[in-house]
């Protein structure tokens, strides 16, 4: 179940090329048959080059979207901060979350007055970028 | 003219192909969460149970477990039957933990159980979807596919958050969630604490002249405990001389609601599967207690994920508005429950 489902992906990515190349093809070759049927004042020459312009769209979108999909696949860790605190004289140590740090956990030593240190907060910050909030 | 002439009789096809090359993508995504997660599980095991054996076999036995909710054609007394379902599948989980991961200390234990549940419940989501994306396509019912598209979105969002808490309990960080824990453990911290249910700790706290019992379920491990018996046992104890209820936790918000917005209402302040929400009701019920509850609003990636700075912070606004709620609807020396409720992974106390 692991390693035979990446074949299928692959083969219709390949299969999806091949449609746009062939999609392609076609609509030159519509494009070209609008023109030599425009020079011979054809009444045709309209719809051939609708289908060739509507083919090249087409597969232009098609290519577009093959390019876009990889770039959303990722599984990235959020950044996670943790705050020590000095309760004694509020001398502040805030690093990256490690495993095992929690809320109330007795950290080391204050490098200023020795007393303890305690873990007084973990969160994640969140960039806001995309919010410009209704109200 | 042949072109139209297709899409009158073809268009509905054309346009399910469409939809199906759409889910198709989306399932890829849902499989590739599902991986990663195994995968993530997998290597936290080992790094913290040090197993004997790799654990893989057992982990993928382990994605496949079910529970069977218990009948409800008959509704009483249905609550105690799914407690007990809940309890043994709980006990299963732990003691199958326990053998992945024979080194894990107890909070660990927690930590790993979450994880695998996560990655339990991505794999569902993912077997649940490939049915109907598979079954659609057998069928080529335009319903079926339609259905599935229109659910997506919402699917995917889940799937999502359920990956972030994967990686959240994977590391033991705290969540979102975990709103209402925090805010019991800043009340309790400094005071002692006893055992009062299964994985709910108390500690009486001197608040504005008023006598507190505080609880929360016991960190730093990942659990939610059963608050319902928390609360249930210091009301016996106190026989039922407890002036007021305030129960804390994260509320889903909606959109356009800004994360870690504090509210305030009444009434019983509890996800899960109804079972405490149900033993809570029924003990205030006996003794006439009012229950108030204060919220910390967020969406459910945020319930899951690591806990944001805004969450956290409204830890303190939370405190603020239970001292200014004690002071208005309760007496000099009356005693009050504060209840702390949620996944306490990370918060200690
Ligand atoms: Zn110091």
């Amino acid at each position: 179940m692991t390693e035979k489902a990446e074949s299928p992906a692959a083969r219709t990515s390949f299969f999806y090329l091949a449609i746009i190349l062939v999609t392609l093809i076609l609509s030159v070759i519509a494009l070209s048959l609008g023109v030599t049927a425009l020079q011979g004042g054809d009444a045709s020459a309209g719809s051939y080059a609708l289908v060739g312009f509507i083919g090249l769209a087409l597969s232009a979108y098609m290519l577009l979207q093959t390019q876009r999909r990889p770039s959303r696949v990722t599984f990235e860790m959020p950044q996670v901060i943790t705050t020590i605190l000095c309760q004694k004289c509020g001398f502040k140590n805030i690093r990256d979350f490690q495993r095992g740090d929690y809320v109330f956990k007795e950290a080391e030593p204050c490098p200023k007055c020795n007393e303890k240190m305690m873990i007084a907060s973990i969160y994640r910050e969140v960039k806001e970028k995309e919010k410009e909030r209704l109200s | 003219m042949m072109l139209f002439v297709a899409f009158i009789f073809y268009g509905q096809r054309i346009q399910m192909y469409i939809m199906i090359r759409e889910v198709e993508s989306r399932l890829a995504r849902l499989k590739f969460i599902r991986d990663e997660g195994r995968k993530m599980a997998i290597s936290t095991i080992k790094e913290i149970g040090k197993p004997q054996e790799d654990p893989t076999e057992r982990v993928d036995r382990f994605l496949e477990y079910i529970a069977i909710a218990p009948e409800s054609m008959d509704p009483a007394g249905v609550v105690w039957k799914l407690e007990h379902v809940l309890d043994v599948r709980d006990i299963r989980f732990k003691d199958e933990v326990r053998l992945m991961a024979p080194e894990a200390d107890e909070a660990q234990l927690n930590n790993l159980e979450n994880t695998l549940e996560a990655a339990l419940a991505l794999n569902i989501i993912y077997k649940v979807i490939r049915h109907f994306y598979l079954l659609g396509k057998k069928t080529l019912s335009l319903y079926i596919i339609m259905q599935l598209q229109m659910v997506l979105p919402l699917i995917m969002r889940e799937a999502e958050a359920f990956a972030s808490a994967l990686k959240a309990f994977a590391t033991g960080q705290p969540i979102g969630d975990g709103a209402g824990a925090l805010v019991a453990a800043k009340l309790m911290h400094g005071h002692e604490k006893r055992r009062i249910a299964q994985d709910i700790v108390v500690a009486t706290v001197p608040l504005e002249g008023r006598t507190a019992h505080v609880l929360k379920s016991e960190g730093p491990g990942g659990n939610v405990g059963k608050p319902g018996d928390g609360i249930r046992r210091i009301i016996e104890e106190t026989e039922g001389k407890i002036a007021a209820i305030v129960m804390v936790d994260a509320a889903l918000k909606l959109e356009g609601e800004k994360p870690g917005d504090v509210a305030e209402g009444v009434g019983v302040a509890i996800g899960g599967p109804g079972i405490d929400q149900f033993k809570i009701e029924e003990s205030v019920l006996k003794y006439k207690i009012p229950v108030n509850a204060v919220i910390v609003k967020e969406d459910i990636g945020d319930a899951v994920s690591p806990m944001r700075k805004e969450i956290f912070d409204a830890a303190d606004t939370v405190i603020q508005r239970i001292k200014r709620l004690i002071l208005e609807r309760t007496k000099a020396g009356d005693s009050v429950i504060i209840a702390g409720i949620g996944n306490t992974i990370g918060i200690g106390q």
